[in-house]
């Protein structure tokens, strides 16, 4: 054991992947939207929360579902539970709502637990003014078996953070669904540690919201761990989608797969995914391969993708990442059409087979339905319009 | 009595700005109970025609018509073409990811139809028209056209050609990259769908060793965007022995 031990003596990489976090507010300086880590993201819309916005609004309420034996209670500042997924605040945003959220919470499923159905906690913002900040730390003790849905809905301005502990040997699935209206902004943190032979499923589904950015972080606590990371997300005119993903193999022996998928419909529609992965010199062994894909179904959209492969060992059995964004294909609509399919249809079925092997891959039965029904929905808002009466509309 | 007709069809296409005329005045008449094999070298244009009748949006009429029992075929969307029954097996058929082939077809053949197929009967007409042309029950969930073969992809417009029954049907090159076997296969979907009453098809091929399964009963030398010849089966023979050198020759002056 002190073998393991021992490898698991993690050195300091010096990369931009993982700054040097801080607990401390002013260690952050407020951004201008020039580093790194914000250059996609329009400041001007975040209300502040990235400067000194007040974050004590009382506008975000959540309610709690869940079977039996799920303990979920309320946290106060200085709770060990708060931090414990080994969480370093590397932004203002998640410094300051480490320090202010109004509302902390713990959901703790115990070891050996199986739960029969998803944990569900609603979160739902009532107004956007003023700003709210919550904490959140999810724990699955070991060998248990859980799915947790954080549902957001309503109107807010909200940062939060996640912290997801995911115990030896057990298999927990974490749905973020963003379903907000079209006011909202949310900047998000979440960070999970995954135990020795766990595995942590990570789905991040984001339709609403004006902004939504997300950072998600994810490390190893020990060897043979498996993390996959999906992404859905579908953006219309104006909106602003951010997903910021970092698997950092901190042990031997793991597994990442990163997909990300979205569709993007409408003027100014923007989404933006940063896939980093760090491959440590510990880290031996590890497969991971990480994917974006996009589809632009209208004029004035941008998608930027960048995936980043870091790699201090070479001993391993798999590194790969892809990334694509594409327009939609008039091959394939002549196909369909050809066979009679009306335009509407066929655009609707290509989009759908987008999606299909992702909301496939969730594999959440009691989400699936309503995930369908929302792809549905946003389709329904553009890409069913016909050019012709599109400019009826306007 | 289904027929269509095609007069005088110049067709281009934009490359680099530029419009290039492709077709240079096509004229033929497909009525039904024919059968027509359309034969010429690379670049000719076949597959311009093909894509044209259907309505792709790259290729441009410039002048011509295009008739399905006197209806202006070229006035219709490319869904509104199939609906009135024309059907286009083509050359490279195209993948669609994540769109199973079972959704696919009930998809057409409700669009089709005007209505949902019967789903007892219908279940079993996909299985059986899967089956006819060799594809494996399996075929229907997985998504169309990816990962599969040349020939089963051709097979598979064939099962298409069956389940969704129009009245006019384009093959362009469906035997190429076919082994015999499954070229076989093939000419007895073919040869079933054309032994109904009312049907019409157009056989467009590099090779007479598809038409020894098809009988033609008009074969045309296609040239340079044009009809350069006509004839009987016979001018199909004449072909494979002496090439289509003589009428190259004579586009070129
Ligand atoms: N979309 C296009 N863009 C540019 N050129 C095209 C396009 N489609 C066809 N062409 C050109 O038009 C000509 C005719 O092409 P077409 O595919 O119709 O020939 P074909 O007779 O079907 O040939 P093959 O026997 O190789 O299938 C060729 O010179 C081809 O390069
Ligand atoms: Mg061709």
């Amino acid at each position: 054991m002190t073998a393991v031990a021992d490898a698991l003596e993690i050195e300091r990489v010096e990369s931009h992947l993982h700054p040097e976090g801080s607990f401390e507010v002013d260690d952050h300086a407020v951004p201008t939207g020039r580093e790194e880590i914000w250059r996609f993201t329009p400041l001007k819309r975040l209300r502040g929360l990235h400067a000194d916005a007040a974050l004590d609004g009382s506008a975000v309420g959540a309610e709690y579902d869940g079977p039996e034996g799920v303990v979920v209670e309320k946290l106060d500042a200085g709770n060990p539970a708060l931090g414990s997924s080994g969480f370093v605040p590397t932004d203002r945003i998640a410094a300051r709502v480490w320090h202010e959220a109004r509302q902390r919470y713990a959901v703790t499923i115990p070891a050996e637990a199986e739960l029969d159905r998803p944990v569900v906690v609603t979160v739902t913002g009532t107004d956007t003014e003023p700003a709210s900040a919550t904490h959140a730390v999810i724990n699955a003790g070991a060998h248990s078996r859980a799915t947790v849905v954080l549902r957001f809905v309503g109107s807010a301005t909200l940062a939060d953070i996640v912290e997801v502990v995911v115990g030896d040997g057990a298999e927990l699935t974490v749905v973020s669904l963003d379903d907000w209206g079209d006011d909202a902004v949310h900047v998000g943190h979440r960070h999970a540690m995954v135990g020795r032979d766990a595995r942590f499923k990570h789905v991040d589904v984001s339709f609403g919201g004006e902004v939504v950015r997300h950072d998600t972080t994810a490390e190893f606590a020990g060897p043979g761990g498996d993390i996959e990371m999906l992404g859905l997300y579908f953006a219309d005119a104006g909106q602003h989608i951010e997903h910021r993903l970092f698997v950092d193999h901190t042990a031997p022996k793991t597994k990442s797969r990163v997909t990300y998928k979205g569709a993007l419909q409408g003027g100014g529609a923007h989404t933006v995914w940063i896939g980093n992965v760090l491959i440590r010199k510990v880290a031996e062994g590890i497969d991971t391969y990480e994917e974006n894909r996009n589809l632009v179904l209208t004029d004035g959209c941008q998608a930027d993708s960048v995936p980043n492969l870091e790699i201090e060992t070479g001993e391993i059995l798999g590194a790969g990442h892809a990334s694509a964004t594409g327009r939609f294909d008039d091959e394939q609509l002549f196909y369909l059409r050809s066979r009679g399919i009306a335009e509407d249809e066929a655009r609707r079925l290509v989009v759908h087979g987008f999606f299909n092997d992702l909301i496939r891959r969730i594999a959440v039965p009691e989400l699936e339905e309503q995930l369908a029904a929302t792809v549905e929905a946003e389709l329904a808002k553009n890409v069913l319009a016909t050019p012709a009466s599109r400019g009826d509309e306007s | 009595m289904s027929t269509l007709e095609i007069k005088d069809l110049r067709v281009s296409v934009t490359t680099d700005d530029e419009d290039k005329e492709i077709l240079k005045g096509v004229t033929l008449t497909i009525k039904e109970g024919e059968t027509h094999a359309i034969m010429g070298p690379n670049g000719s244009g076949k597959s311009t025609l093909a894509y044209s009748i259907a309505g792709h949006p790259k290729y441009k009429v410039t002048s011509g018509t295009v008739t399905l029992d006197g209806e202006d075929v070229l006035a219709m969307t490319v869904d509104q073409r199939a609906r009135a029954g024309l059907f286009l097996a083509m050359q490279y058929p195209v993948e669609v990811p994540g769109v199973s082939v079972a959704n696919f077809l009930r998809t057409a053949k409700t669009a089709i139809d005007g209505e949902a197929p019967k789903l007892r009967t219908w279940v079993k007409d996909v299985n059986t028209a899967l089956e006819e042309l060799n594809l494996d029950p399996s075929f229907a969930q997985r998504s169309v056209n990816e990962g599969f073969s040349g020939g089963e992809k051709k097979r598979h417009e064939i099962a298409q050609l069956e389940l969704l029954n129009p009245r006019m049907a384009v093959l362009d090159e469906t035997d190429s990259g076919l082994d015999i076997d499954a070229l076989k296969i093939v000419a007895e979907g073919v040869n079933r769908f054309r032994a109904q009453k009312g049907k019409g098809v157009v056989l467009i091929t590099h090779y007479t060793r598809i038409l020894r399964y098809i009988e033609p009963d008009f074969v045309h030398v296609f040239v340079a965007g044009r009809i350069a010849e006509q004839g009987g089966p016979e001018l199909a023979e004449q072909l494979e022995a002496e090439g289509y050198d003589k009428y190259v020759k004579a586009a070129a002056v």
